[in-house]
């Protein structure tokens, strides 16, 4: 064995990577070779240093839990959906195939997909914001703070509106991203609820209709104004939720 | 599969692991903050994923994706930082460049802790899931997605380059020379 293919072999042979008839020879060589013995007792050297050096980091106290419920949270949130996952991945290989052969059809196809995307990705953005520190990025109760922290970040300036009359006060907004694009998030609150409003410049054509559906026990109002795309979604419920999207729509 | 049990049997095989996660992410992060949250955030990625989930050992299953998170998260936080291109060809050397009476031995631990911290990114992760994790190649392969003898390599490098760093280190050569004196 040459030098260098002991070079290499060192580090096998010290992490225990080698058969043993490479470790033999490895072992010989080392017998024979000065210089290779020396570089091997430096890597055994650096490795019984970082063994000694409490290098290792164990997640921090807390973390363990907050985790924990964090993931019960999206549990709760997601529902029934990973059993269907599981059998789209049997589905994988013949789908594939099926896609491939549909090509042509495939816009069709897969039509009402994106808006259930949407939905899905409004509810994960909810459920991401109500962990600690993603609910704001500005934290304001005033429309006027909150709205100017967007210019610049967005390509578009969003309404706030103010309802703390109505007992929605405003907690303060975020940038999110849904459906592959940056969009507003303003948190309003209706006693112990969290509302995230998330809105986005709509495509011209004609304004979609008001549309609600439940996810997983969240609720979501979704509409069109002004150019506009909303979608309020909160755990509260469907009356309150209904009043604070007429309050935000104001008069037709 | 029925949801509680889903979330049961990801509790028992999965987060169990948190301590190694929460390590690789320490390393690659440098930061207790952004470890934190990467850390998350992978847990939330891996309980969306998990239902693809074969086999028995959950730690290189999620550390492969703590990995991809910290990635997505760099690409998105620090696009400035650079990683030094790895040139897997280049020539490792010879083993005398290193002035071996200098002192891995007595190095203190936050020197070497510093030289860790320091390695590019491709070497300091093959070499903490290596020396902390006390992860085979074979596992390291499969978390970075290499091949196993970049595995190798990388990890030849790494401890090389920690050997020279240490040995450069004005404060070790201090030690040194005390230790001959």
């Amino acid at each position: 064995m040459s030098c260098s293919e002991a070079e290499s072999g060192i580090h096998s042979y010290l992490d225990g990577e080698l058969d043993l008839a490479r470790s033999l020879e490895v072992e010989r060589h080392l017998k024979g070779c000065t210089s290779c013995a020396g570089a091997y007792e430096g890597y055994r050297a650096l490795r019984s240093a970082i063994n000694r050096g409490s290098l290792y980091y164990g997640a921090p106290a807390g973390m363990q839990k907050r985790i924990r419920a964090t993931v019960r949270r999206a549990s709760r949130a997601e529902g029934g959906a990973p059993g269907l996952r599981l059998s789209w991945k049997a589905l994988w290989v013949p789908l594939t195939a099926a896609c491939l052969v549909l090509l042509g059809a495939l816009p069709f196809l897969l039509r009402p997909a994106p808006q259930s995307l949407l939905a899905q990705e409004i509810v994960a953005a909810h459920v991401r914001s109500l962990m600690p520190g993603h609910l704001t990025d500005v934290l304001s109760s005033d429309q006027h703070t909150v709205k100017p922290w967007f210019n610049g970040r967005l390509d578009f300036s969003p309404p706030v509106v103010d309802l703390a009359n109505h007992e929605f006060p405003l907690v303060g907004g975020r940038m999110d991203y849904v459906g592959d694009r940056p969009v507003a998030a303003l948190v309003y609150q209706r006693r112990k609820h969290l509302i995230n409003l998330f809105i986005w410049p709509a495509p011209p054509g004609p304004a979609a209709r008001e549309e609600s559906e439940a996810h997983n026990g969240y609720h979501m109002i979704r509409w069109t104004k002004s150019g506009m795309n909303y979608c309020a979604v909160s755990d509260v419920n469907t009356t309150d939720l209904s009043q604070f999207v007429s309050l935000v729509r104001g008069p037709a | 599969m029925d949801r509680t049990d889903h979330l049961a049997r990801f509790e028992e095989s999965i987060l169990p692991h948190m301590d190694a996660a929460y390590n690789l992410a320490r390393w690659l992060a440098r930061s207790d903050f952004d470890a934190q949250d990467i850390v998350q955030e992978a847990y939330l990625r891996a309980f969306r994923f998990f239902a693809g989930f074969r086999g028995n050992d959950g730690r290189p299953w999620l550390l492969r994706i703590v990995r991809n998170t910290f990635y997505s998260w760099l690409e998105k936080n620090r696009r400035g930082e650079a990683t030094i291109p790895a040139d897997e060809t280049e020539d490792i050397g010879s083993e005398d460049a290193i002035p071996e009476k200098l002192l891995i031995r007595e190095a203190d631990s936050k020197l070497l802790h510093q030289a860790i911290e320091e390695l590019p990114i491709e070497f300091r992760e093959v070499l903490v899931m290596r020396e902390l994790e006390g992860m085979s190649y074979k596992e390291i392969a499969d978390v970075a997605g290499l091949p196993i003898g970049t595995v190798m390599s990388r990890l030849a490098r790494a401890r090389r380059m920690l050997r020279q760093r240490l040995a450069e280190h004005p404060g070790g050569k201090e030690q040194n020379e005390l230790q001959r004196g």
